[in-house]
This record gives C-alpha cells, sequence and structure tokens, in this order.
C-alpha cells in the first residue's frame, strides 16, 4: 500500500508536469498525429488516475491492506458510524481531497458541456434565421460575411458546415472541396467530443502545465489528421493555397471590428500573450502550413508500435496497481 | 403547411425589413400576402395560416430573445430586438473570438493568425 501510493504520486507528478513539456516540444507529433493524440489522451487518463488513486491509496492505508479492501472499510464507517479512529488527520485529508478531486472533475466536465450544448444551440437558432443552404450538400449553409470564413459546428445530425460569402468568393473549386472536407472530417471523427474533454479538463485544473499544452496539442493535431483527410481528394498545393487565402484574408482583432463594427471584442485578441485561444491557435496554423510545405514521412511502424505500447502501459500499470492487489487478496 | 422552422425564418425577414413594430395580424397578412406572390394563385397555404400560428411562431421568437413585444398596447405589436447585421456579428464574434472553450464550440478552418504570419502567407500566395 505505502509504495503502491509513493509510485503513483511519482507517475502522477512526471505526467503532469516534464512529459506533456517535452511531448509539447517534440517533433514527431505532426509526422504521425493520431499516434501522438493518442498518447495524450493516454497521459491525460493515467495522470488523472494516478493523482486521485495516489490519495486514496495513501488515505485508506490503515484501514485495508489493498484499495479494495481499503474502500470497503470506509464505507462501513461512512454508513454505519463505525469510528474513524484508525485514521489519522493526514489521511483523512487526502481521502477528502481525492473526493473533492473527483467530484470537480466530473462537475466541470458535465458545466462545460452544458455550456458548449448551450452556446451550440443558440448559434444554431441564429444559423436557422440568417444563413441559406449551399448548393454543397444538406450539411452546408452560406452566410453572407465579406471575410472568408469556414468553420462547422458539431451537433449530431444537425452537423452544419458555413461557409460565408466572402470564401465562395475567394476560392476556387477544388480549394472548397478541400475546406469542406477538412470540416467535414472534424464532424466523422467526432474532433468535438475530444475538445470538450480537454477544455473541460484545462477549466477544472488551469494551473496544471498538462492541460494547457495538452489542450494546445490537441486542437493542434485534429487540424493536421483534418488536413490529411482533405489531402485524400485534392492536392498539397490546392489545401496551402486555401489555407493561405483564408488565413491572410480573415480579420485578425482590428480587422474584425472593422469589418462587423462590433465595439466589444476585447476577447479577441489574437496574438497577444493573454489571448491563450489566439497564440494558440496562430502557432497551429504555422505548424499546419510548415507541415503541408516540407512533408516528412510518418514515424515509422516499430516507433509507433512503441508508442501505442507506451499508451497501453500508462493506463494499464496504475489500474492495476489499484485493483489488481484487491483481487489477489 | 410551413414548418415553424420556415415560418420563424419568414417572420424574421419581414420584421428585418420593416424596421417597425407590427402587430400578428398585419405579419399573418403579409405571409399571406408573399405565399400567394410565390404561387402566383390565392394558395391555400396563405389561407390556412391563423394569427394564432403566427403567435405561437412570435412567442418562440421571443422565447429565443429575438423578437420584443410593445407592452401597453393592444393587440400587441412586436418588433426585431436586434438587426440581421448585429446578429451576424454576434455570430462571427463567437466564431473568431478566442474564449477558451470556442474551439469546443465550433472549429474554424484556420484560426486566428499573427499579422506577421499572414504576411508570410501572402507573400506565399504573391498577393504583395
Amino acid at each position: 500500500m505505502f509504495w503502491t501510493s509513493w509510485f503513483l504520486a511519482v507517475l502522477a507528478i512526471v505526467l503532469a508536469w516534464p512529459v506533456p513539456i517535452i511531448l509539447s516540444r517534440a517533433q514527431w507529433p505532426s509526422r504521425s498525429p493520431f499516434t501522438a493524440m493518442l498518447l495524450w489522451q493516454a497521459i491525460a487518463l493515467a495522470g488523472g488516475l494516478s493523482m486521485i488513486g495516489a490519495m486514496l491509496v495513501y488515505g485508506l492505508e490503515p484501514v485495508g491492506d489493498n484499495l479494495l479492501a481499503g474502500l470497503r472499510a470506509l464505507a462501513g464507517m461512512v454508513f454505519n458510524n463505525a469510528p474513524t479512529t484508525a485514521l489519522g488527520f493526514w489521511h483523512i485529508f487526502a481521502l477528502s481531497a481525492a473526493a473533492l478531486l473527483t467530484a470537480h472533475l466530473v462537475f466541470t466536465l458535465l458545466l462545460t458541456y452544458y455550456k458548449i450544448q448551450r452556446q451550440r444551440r443558440r448559434h444554431r437558432e441564429l444559423l436557422a434565421l440568417l444563413a441559406s443552404p449551399s448548393a454543397d450538400g444538406p450539411r452546408t449553409m452560406v452566410i453572407s460575411v465579406d471575410s472568408p470564413v469556414a468553420y462547422c459546428l458539431p451537433g449530431g445530425a444537425r452537423s452544419v458546415t458555413v461557409l460565408s460569402d466572402g470564401l465562395m468568393a475567394a476560392l476556387e473549386p477544388a480549394e472548397l472541396r478541400a475546406v469542406l472536407n477538412h470540416e467535414n472530417a472534424h464532424l466523422d471523427q467526432r474532433h468535438h467530443l475530444l475538445l470538450w474533454a480537454f477544455a473541460a479538463w484545462r477549466q477544472a485544473l488551469p494551473w496544471l502545465p498538462t492541460t494547457r499544452l495538452a489542450q494546445e496539442a490537441v486542437s493542434s493535431l485534429i487540424e493536421m489528421l483534418a488536413d490529411d483527410v482533405a489531402l485524400k481528394t485534392e492536392s498539397r498545393a490546392t489545401l496551402i493555397k486555401a489555407i493561405a487565402i483564408v488565413a491572410s484574408g480573415s480579420p485578425g482583432a482590428h480587422g474584425a471590428r472593422m469589418a462587423f463594427g462590433e465595439p466589444d471584442l476585447s476577447d479577441v485578441e489574437p496574438g497577444q500573450p493573454g489571448a491563450t485561444g489566439g497564440a494558440g491557435s496562430a502557432r497551429t496554423t504555422a505548424s499546419r502550413v510548415s507541415r503541408l510545405l516540407s512533408p516528412q514521412p510518418p514515424l515509422p511502424e516499430p516507433l509507433r508500435a512503441a508508442v501505442l505500447a507506451a499508451c497501453v502501459l500508462l493506463l494499464a500499470v496504475p489500474t492495476a496497481l489499484l485493483i489488481v492487489p484487491g483481487l489477489l487478496g | 403547411m410551413a414548418s415553424l422552422g420556415e415560418l420563424e425564418r419568414a417572420v424574421m425577414d419581414l420584421l428585418w425589413a420593416g424596421h417597425e413594430a407590427a402587430t400578428a395580424n398585419t405579419l399573418r397578412d403579409l405571409l399571406a400576402q408573399s405565399t400567394r406572390a410565390e404561387n402566383g394563385t390565392a394558395g391555400h397555404e396563405g389561407k390556412d395560416l391563423a394569427v394564432t400560428t403566427v403567435l405561437t411562431v412570435l412567442s418562440r421568437l421571443e422565447r429565443k430573445g429575438l423578437v420584443e413585444r410593445e407592452r401597453g398596447t393592444r393587440p400587441h405589436r412586436y418588433q426585431a430586438v436586434s438587426s440581421r447585421e448585429d446578429h451576424t456579428a454576434e455570430l462571427m464574434h463567437e466564431v473568431l473570438g478566442s474564449a477558451p472553450d470556442r474551439e469546443a464550440v465550433l472549429a474554424r478552418f484556420i484560426g486566428s493568425v499573427t499579422d506577421t504570419e499572414a504576411e508570410t502567407l501572402r507573400k506565399l500566395l504573391g498577393l504583395s
């Protein structure tokens, strides 16, 4: 029990700080974005699991030889009002922290979901009144905005890709197809679920380096995955040109203010250090373009297999440490 | 019979175009007129449109915060809360904004770019 909690604590710290920093600086994720995405998910899950697990195991140490026995003993104390004298102050502290952290994570996840759903519903309501259906397909709508804008709004069967008049005017048909395929890839591969989970994680623990780095990495990796889908039907040059036209024509902070006459766009400040979203996506665009300009071969098969094995181990080891002793005993 | 969604759209188009508060009766007549204009004859769609249907549509729009009622007058007169342009700006604000969870709400083809980056891309294209 004792060594388990220390091992889990060390794992939690390693996954919270050095590992994400190293991974966020690595060059290989842009070569095999899917593999990198799995690794980020494994790090996030294993990090949370070992953080909560370490505190639980430490707190339950005096009342059980393993986690399951400890939890049974704890349930007995809570529900039968049995004396808790076996637990010292720090044990109770650790158990409360584990319970609070778990509740906080679940609550933030649900709250983020609710907020996202509400914003999407409002956005869809306005689109239904402002945008018109496009000839490109039932899931595509056109909105009358002069600057080139393209985005997708996920929502199950009501998912929709929105293009602006300005975009339709600026792009050739092949470039438009590249944009549409890119956006549809986001919808088909359910990228919004990943973004939701990582956004919630960041919201819940904003001071933890992992959460910010993971969220930025994931939003950059999904763009690369969607680019790869677009490349299946359109040429590299077409996609680069589409990105360049949209990026150079899309209004920045000040452009947006002028173009839409909106007085309060104070939170639209791309490139400013304070605006993490803007700065993050600026880096994303740069790495997307350089990845398309000088394509690198994907990671060799053995290396990819090694990363996948690392993912499995990351999840299996803490889970096994927490559960297996109880099952054997 | 047009769906409620289509009617909401038609009512908003009328309110946005008219710039003036209108009663449900006026709106019903205008809707019936435009249906007739489309069909070329006195189509049954226009005749079937009851004032209560228009009121239902208006209360749905009111709930969505798109339409407001002038209190104190009978019958109630309805008007758009903001112009079509303002609502478009509201959407684009959401699309272009960089709120942390914006990326989870919708996915943009291109995120915000810095001025230097936009410059580099323009050079790449030979635009400047």
